[in-house]
């Protein structure tokens, strides 16, 4: 057991402060216990978000010593063993009370990407995919929308470009329907002009943070960019385009039978 | 206190209480009937407790081994349910699971792969053959992200972080919800035609749980404040494997995939103690040999499945009484062990979240050595009764479907049925209050005297000068319901539960919260109190009065199944006139005869009627 010394900031639209607690350490905690040991034990009205405590809601996001994780799954033992610990909201969103931020600029975003089309049914009304085509796409659907990587991302947390780009959240959801095997919309049009794929300057910074370890930026936002450069400034496909009047996608569909 | 009509005040059609898997699903059915919908949940929307779903789903699709078909995913459910199941209601469960599950891929779903390109199965307890339609250990997360990004377009509205307090009523019927907005600390009438509870379980008034925090039964309290019978809310299913160590993450699930892809359970002394728990029900069915459970891991269709794979009571149970015996592993568990039994990458692919979990919160090396684990409060199998075909409650209007309904799973539930419940009982909610609201010409009006009632007590625990602190009484009773509504239960444990559950609900309507009402956790940890104090009454009350050990329900006064008695009778608790807890025994009527004759056929006989067309599948 040991005795530890937290700096919570406490507050709310109009402005707060950090306060101090102290509260006991015992084996295996998280940032989350010792936050809850708190809030039972001197702080009632602490307002947090949480859930399921397991790493798989993405609800406790939070700014730990500066670094934006998940409470749940940050453990007392990888912090460093002196100094008192700094919990503050995550930056980028605006604040509702004390740890809580209002998050709901990403619900919004979300409801912006046009929702999923299935091709047709198999004549015995199977969907056939194969596994290595779809794993890229369970990779991005592993998303536990913590949005800590809307967090750090420059373009949102430092420039505030909240109207050009939708964050490498949103990115990778695009990503995975514009790689499903049964899309069938034109996901790029949107992804260039709307989404904003040219404003991500590859810092990797939302990779980084991604506490589901998805290649946000290598595997989802990198062949978006690649896609937009091949539709838009490619001068050969832009002059089949021009000739051919070619308007399919350019995602190859595997077909399994 | 504000009067009625200055509180915020919208109509809708339908409410829908919960943003789960039965909620959306249901959300998603009414819109489509064309109803002006909404759903009111107590977090952010797609953080609900289905996000933690982990093995999968179960549907009798036969993509990984053509024999199964409706008749043996029901048969499995009604004998896992220890034939305490509703009939009617798995029978439509076994029957429609497939086509809700091909549904979802047609909203986006990506599931797991078989070498033919379809939808991979894999093997879970209870289930005869390959059944669960899964995404490696993530499935609730692709469910309800599946059914968020659908549902998002489909027009119905979604209050967030918004908690329902009670059901209102016109009469008899259910006619509006008074909830508490979280982020304001200020109140919000909705009007409707029809109501719908998904709220899930109540596994928070234990400690050790698998559920996250909004498991604390709000749903089957205001349901029974509001008329609504609840029913088998005895059985409470410990999944035999949580986290054992750090002591925080005590009761954190351990998903059975780990059984199901191979994983064995071992004692102190090394031995694979499940061969000496097979119920006889279940020896034709399950490997003796440790050489035969090995076969059919192999793939092999003539061997019977490892004991792991049994039903979760018998599991859950096994492994208590190992640890009793003094058997258990270091940190008072049993170790299951997938580290000998698979290569490294093949755990890492099939099982990356309990890989990662266990890495981070335990510091263990799944793919190296064993995890150790032992029983974990998970689910509710009883809850809101409901009619089978339409889930309308005893209370005109008011639906309920999901964990928060009774009657699917009888005394015990099969992994895997959970999530296909969801969907199915969703989609059927949404069609009962489709069709209920179509017969009502208009919305039903409000009583201000009850909704200032209900203000007035909501209000009460931030208004008191002083009082018992909500996280010190939430402690209070998880002890209460540990010591004695555990996995081990007896009639003197049970009384005295009884008696401490009511010396702590008087504390309960003294307790006391700090500060102000915008988003307080405090304030919301004061009346979830109020939930958890019906349903850990309701357990008690029940457990106490079944005097035999049924499914997840074990009585250790009381050993063993009486059939002649309690195996034709389900409990039913409601509100008495007077205000108390009442409890009654309703007499199951005889089942349909040809559901009796497939449940309760040999494996061969199944087969043969099958075969032979007298059951159509």
């Amino acid at each position: 057991m040991a005795t530890r010394n937290f700096k919570i900031w406490r507050g709310d639209a109009s402005g707060g402060e950090f306060v101090e607690y102290t509260t006991e350490i015992t084996a295996g905690m998280v940032v989350l216990d010792a936050i809850h040991q708190i809030q039972a034990e001197h702080a009632g009205d602490l307002a947090i978000r949480w859930n399921c405590k397991a790493g798989k809601c993405g609800s406790c996001s939070m700014e730990i010593n500066g670094q934006p994780k998940l409470s749940c799954m940050t453990r007392m033992n990888s912090l460093p063993e002196e100094g008192t610990i700094t919990v503050q909201p995550i930056k980028t969103f605006p604040i509702i009370r004390d740890l809580v931020t209002d998050v709901s600029w990403n619900y919004e975003q979300n409801k912006r990407i046009a929702p999923f089309q299935p091709r047709e049914r198999d004549a015995d009304g199977e969907h056939r995919m194969l596994q290595e085509d779809v794993d890229r796409v369970q990779e991005f659907r592993k998303c536990i929308e913590c949005f800590l990587c809307q967090d750090v991302c420059h373009v949102l947390r430092d420039h505030h470009r909240q109207d050009a780009f939708v964050g490498p959240r949103f990115m990778i959801r695009a990503a995975s329907l514009d790689m499903h095997p049964l899309d069938t919309v034109d996901r790029i049009p949107a992804i260039k002009e709307e989404f904003g794929s040219g404003f991500c300057n590859i810092t990797r910074c939302c990779t980084d943070v991604c506490p589901e370890h998805i290649g946000i930026t290598d595997n989802g936002i990198i062949p978006m960019k690649e896609r937009v450069v091949d539709r838009y400034y490619d001068p050969v496909s832009w002059l089949k385009r021009k000739i051919f009047g070619v308007k399919e996608r350019g995602k190859d569909r595997p077909q399994v039978k | 206190m504000a009067d009625i009509s200055e509180i915020k005040t919208i109509e809708h059609d339908v409410i829908i209480i919960g943003a789960g898997g039965a909620g959306l699903r249901a959300a998603i059915e009414c819109s489509a009937h064309g109803l002006n919908t909404a759903i009111v949940c107590k977090s952010l929307l797609g953080k609900a407790h289905t996000v933690m779903a982990e093995g999968g789903m179960a549907a009798a699709m036969g993509n990984v081994d053509s024999r199964d078909n409706w008749a043996v995913h029901f048969r499995d459910t009604m004998r896992g349910s220890k034939f305490l199941g509703t009939w009617r209601m798995a029978e439509l469960h076994a029957k429609q699971a497939p086509e809700r599950v091909r549904e979802l891929e047609d909203w986006g779903a990506v599931f797991d792969r078989t070498k033919q390109g379809l939808i991979n199965q894999r093997n879970f307890g209870g289930h005869r053959f390959p059944r669960l339609a899964h995404v490696g250990d993530r499935t609730g997360l692709e469910l309800i992200r599946t059914l968020q990004d659908h549902g998002i377009h489909q027009g119905f509205e979604v209050y967030m972080e918004c908690k329902a307090l009670k059901i209102l009523k016109e009469g008899d019927h259910a006619a509006g919800v008074l909830c508490l907005w979280k982020e304001t600390g200020r109140f919000m009438l909705l009007k409707a035609k029809a109501i719908i509870m998904a709220t899930g379980g109540g596994g928070k008034a234990w400690r050790v749980t698998s559920n996250s925090w909004e498991y604390t039964g709000d749903g089957l309290a205001m349901a029974y404040e509001a008329g609504a019978r609840l029913m088998d809310i005895e059985f409470t299913q410990f999944h035999p494997t949580g986290m054992v160590w750090p002591p925080s993450v005590r009761g954190t699930l351990v998903t059975e995939g780990v059984r199901g892809e191979g994983g064995v359970l071992r004692n102190s002394e090394g031995k694979r103690f499940m061969y000496n728990y097979i119920p006889e029900r279940f020896a034709e069915e399950t490997a003796d040999t440790e050489e035969e459970a090995a076969r059919w891991l192999e793939g092999d269709d003539d061997a019977r499945r490892p004991p792991e794979l049994l039903t979760r009571d018998v599991v859950a149970r096994a492994i208590y009484n190992e640890v009793r015996e003094g058997r258990g592993s270091t940190n008072g568990g049993a170790y299951l062990d997938i580290a000998n039994q698979r290569p490294a990458d093949y755990i890492k692919r099939k099982l990356p979240s309990m890989y990662h979990q266990f890495k981070e919160l335990a510091e263990v090396d799944i793919t190296k050595e064993a995890m150790q684990v032992g029983p974990t409060l998970h689910y509710f199998m009883g809850g809101i009764r409901v009619d089978a075909d339409s889930q309308m409650t005893k209370v005109p209007g008011l639906f309920a479907c999901g964990e928060c309904a009774a009657g699917l799973h009888g005394a015990n539930r099969l992994g895997g049925n959970s999530l296909s419940d969801l969907i199915v009982f969703g989609k059927l909610a949404g069609d009962g209050a489709a069709a209920y609201c179509k017969g009502l010409a208009n919305a039903p009006g409000l009583d201000s005297d009850e909704v200032m009632g209900a203000m007035r007590a909501a209000t009460a625990p931030l208004n008191r000068e002083e009082g018992p602190n909500p996280y010190v009484l939430h402690d209070q009773l998880q002890d209460i319901m540990g010591e004695h509504v555990g996995i081990h239960r007896t009639e003197d444990g049970l009384t005295a539960g009884l008696e401490k559950l009511k010396a702590w609900r008087a504390e309960v309507a003294k307790t006391k919260a700090h500060g102000a009402s915008q988003y307080n956790a405090g304030w919301n940890e004061a009346l979830d109190l109020e939930s958890m104090a019906v349903i850990s009454e309701a357990v008690a009350m029940a457990a106490k009065e079944r005097k035999e050990s049924r499914g997840a329900h074990s009585r250790a006064d009381h050993e063993g199944e009486d059939y002649e008695f309690w195996g034709k009778r389900n409990l039913i608790i409601s509100k008495g006139d007077d205000g108390q807890m009442a409890l009654e025994h309703y007499e199951r009527p005889d089942p349909p005869e040809h559901l009796a004759k497939v449940a309760h056929a040999t494996v061969e006989e199944l087969d043969a009627m099958t075969a032979s067309g007298e059951v159509q599948v």
